[in-house]
């Protein structure tokens, strides 16, 4: 599908400003300045950008514990995105959450989840009242391979295809759940294939290509408004380690380095030149502008208060 | 007034509520043409429709979250879980998901769903089917608990608890489905978090909720024949929990009794006691608190053995006199 350079050029920016949060996320960390934990997506930013960028605005996400790229996809504020993960009073969450339990309602985005596979059947809940209530829009649950060997993502997709819900369920494969290879932990090298066992169509996308998954979004989208769910597989790597301790001891360097080569950001950058759509300079440029509006959110977090202390139970009951 | 079943009332609860706003609507097993396992939901298929009686898989899991999802999302669902047992398969749904959302994600969402949960021993169902696994459900904070025990209240009750804008476990006595018991004519609410005093006394109270209430109700008719007045109070809601209404009787009182079918060990009793203790109840008190709960045992089948398992007439009487005494 032909894009507007704009379009292109805003999913460029969207990628670089998840690899510049996540860098600068790393570097905070080890200044001592974080009081948690992280998982990043570095290596699978076309998969939140591809998709988000695929749908409408309207349309709703369900995100995940690696979802960095996700939220940004989807329009998060920056700077209230780094006041949550470090837990400031001016955070999206008020402090209350941190990155693993983000959420931006009104814009769309129905939240993070800490529990693998946790949010799937939450998705299906958000499609059904999509359709009870007649809305035009879709929702896009985003889970990771680790979740698809969930119950929940079983019962769930089950549901919705019974139910014939406006639901895409993007499945992120990046190859690891925590320590465990997608080669041990499932009996089939294609987890597109699942959507066989619920009627529904499967189909299986280069994660790393986020012209790719942009295509394979915006079809699973139209199909999951006329016709019900639809299993989208992205397959992608996972550079970093599972969380902030991770010493990387199930797998080898080699495979890490080889994944590195395949850096969406840049295999879209070389797209974008080759084609002619934007000098090097120009990306370059947006490079710079994407840590640019990164730093100028950790000084608006940093600056910011924390949490005062009677607000630990506000917020338990509406 | 009229005279109804409390499951009737639970029915006309639901259909009065999804007469009057859209939003709400029902999911759960077998709820469609069967009429739910209990028959609570008989009828509101016909009047309702598919769409709003919505019969799912078996997926306890799956029922729970599309109710969070849909309550995030501007739906009203009431969801039945067949027995309250099978909660422990939605477990992370209602404990990590409908508790949390709201608060984790700083005030953000609001998650306006009623999880309708049968429970109790009594039925020979045995020991995965006769919980009353209410204190589960307690220690989790942004989880509401109601444990009606009369029409009338099970009907205010689910009205207020369908309208409230948190997830709230409505605990179904499933012994209770067929007792009657007169209920208001036309529109009522029992507000959540209020207990009430089903009998008036001076010797002790018993403090307690959902099938025991009529039976402390009849030790307490048989006492007064020995003497003893035996102040009863239905707790309704256990969270929110009326303590004004707890620490009010004990003053006056001096004694207490606590009675539920749940297991006594790590179970509400205690909660109920130690805020007894922890008030100026405690100054007045003649004779330590005492709990009744169920044994620590699973819920055996033989009708004897299971009936032995939780709180006797016999047992409440006896404990009854030794703290009077």
């Amino acid at each position: 599908m032909k894009l507007t350079r704009e379009k292109l050029l805003d999913m460029y920016r969207k990628m670089a400003l998840s690899r510049a949060f996540e860098e600068t996320a790393i570097r905070l960390f080890s200044l001592g300045k974080v009081h948690g934990t992280a998982h990043f997506c570095v290596g699978e930013e076309a998969t939140g950008t591809g998709v988000c960028a695929g749908i409408e605005l309207q349309d709703l996400i369900y995100a995940t514990h690696r979802g960095h790229g996700q939220s940004i996809s989807k329009g998060m504020d920056i700077k209230r995105m780094m006041a949550e993960f470090l837990g400031k009073a001016t955070g999206v969450c008020k402090g209350k959450g941190g990155c693993m339990h983000i959420a931006d309602i009104s814009a769309g985005n129905l939240g993070a989840n800490g529990i693998v596979g946790g949010g799937i059947p939450i998705a299906v809940g958000a499609a059904l009242s999509t359709a009870m209530q007649k809305i035009d829009r879709v929702v896009v649950c985003f889970f990771g391979d680790g979740a698809s060997n969930q119950g929940t993502f079983h019962e769930a997709i089950n549901l919705a295809s019974v139910w014939k819900l406006p639901i895409v369920f993007a499945c992120v494969n990046n190859r690891y759940g925590m320590s465990m290879s997608v080669n041990a932990s499932m009996n089939i090298t294609d987890i597109s294939v699942r959507a066989a066992s619920y009627g529904i169509p499967g189909r299986s996308v280069d994660g790393n290509d986020v012209l790719a998954v942009h295509d394979a979004a915006r079809e699973a989208r139209e199909h999951a408004r006329t016709k019900g769910p639809v299993l989208l597989v992205l397959n992608t790597y996972r550079i970093m380690g599972h969380s902030k301790s991770d010493s990387g001891a199930y797998r080898k360097k080699e495979e890490v380095e080889e994944w590195k080569k395949k850096d969406p950001i840049k295999r879209f950058a070389s797209w974008l030149v080759e084609q002619e759509v934007a000098a090097a300079e120009e990306l370059a440029t947006l490079d710079a502008e994407a840590r640019s509006t990164v730093e100028d959110a950790v000084a608006f977090a940093e600056s910011s208060p924390e949490p005062s202390l009677d607000t630990v139970e506000q917020d338990v009951y509406a | 007034m009229s005279e109804i079943t409390y499951a009737q009332a639970i029915k006309d609860a639901m259909s009065e509520e999804m007469r009057r706003d859209p939003k709400v609507f029902l999911l759960g097993e077998d709820i469609g043409a069967y009429g739910g396992a209990f028959g609570v939901t008989r009828g509101m298929l016909e009047e309702f429709g598919p769409e709003r009686i919505r019969d799912t898989p078996i997926s306890e899991a799956a029922i729970t979250g599309a109710a969070v999802g849909a309550a995030m999302t501007g739906m009203r669902p009431v969801m039945e879980i067949m027995f309250s047992d099978f909660m422990s398969i939605a477990m992370d749904q209602l404990v990590n998901q409908a508790a949390k959302a709201r608060y984790q994600f700083g005030g953000q969402a609001a998650i306006p769903m009623v999880v309708r949960a049968p429970e109790g021993s009594g039925t020979g169902a045995a020991a995965q089917h006769s919980q009353s696994p209410e204190s589960w459900i307690l220690n989790v904070p942004g989880l509401k608990v109601v444990a009606p025990s009369t029409p009338r209240d099970a009907k205010g009750l689910l009205k207020s608890a369908i309208r409230d804008d948190n997830p709230v476990v409505f605990f179904e006595q499933k012994l209770l489905y067929r007792t009657k018991g007169e209920v208001p004519e036309g529109e009522y609410l029992v507000p959540l978090g209020k207990a009430e005093v089903r009998r008036e006394g001076t010797h002790l109270s018993v403090i307690t909720y959902g099938r025991m209430v009529a039976r402390c109700l009849e030790a307490a008719a048989a006492l007064a024949g020995e003497g003893i007045e035996a102040e009863v109070i239905d707790l309704r809601s256990l969270k929110p929990l009326d303590t004004e209404a707890i620490i009010g009787s004990v003053r006056k009182t001096g004694r207490a009794l606590i009675v539920h079918e749940s297991p006594t060990f790590a179970g509400f009793g205690g909660e109920i006691a130690a805020t007894i203790c922890d008030s100026e109840a405690f100054f007045h008190l003649d004779a330590p608190v005492r709990r009744l709960g169920g044994r620590d045992v699973p819920i055996p089948y033989n009708k004897n053995l299971e009936a032995a398992a939780v709180p006797t007439l016999e047992g409440i009487l006896s404990t009854i006199r030794a703290l009077v005494k």
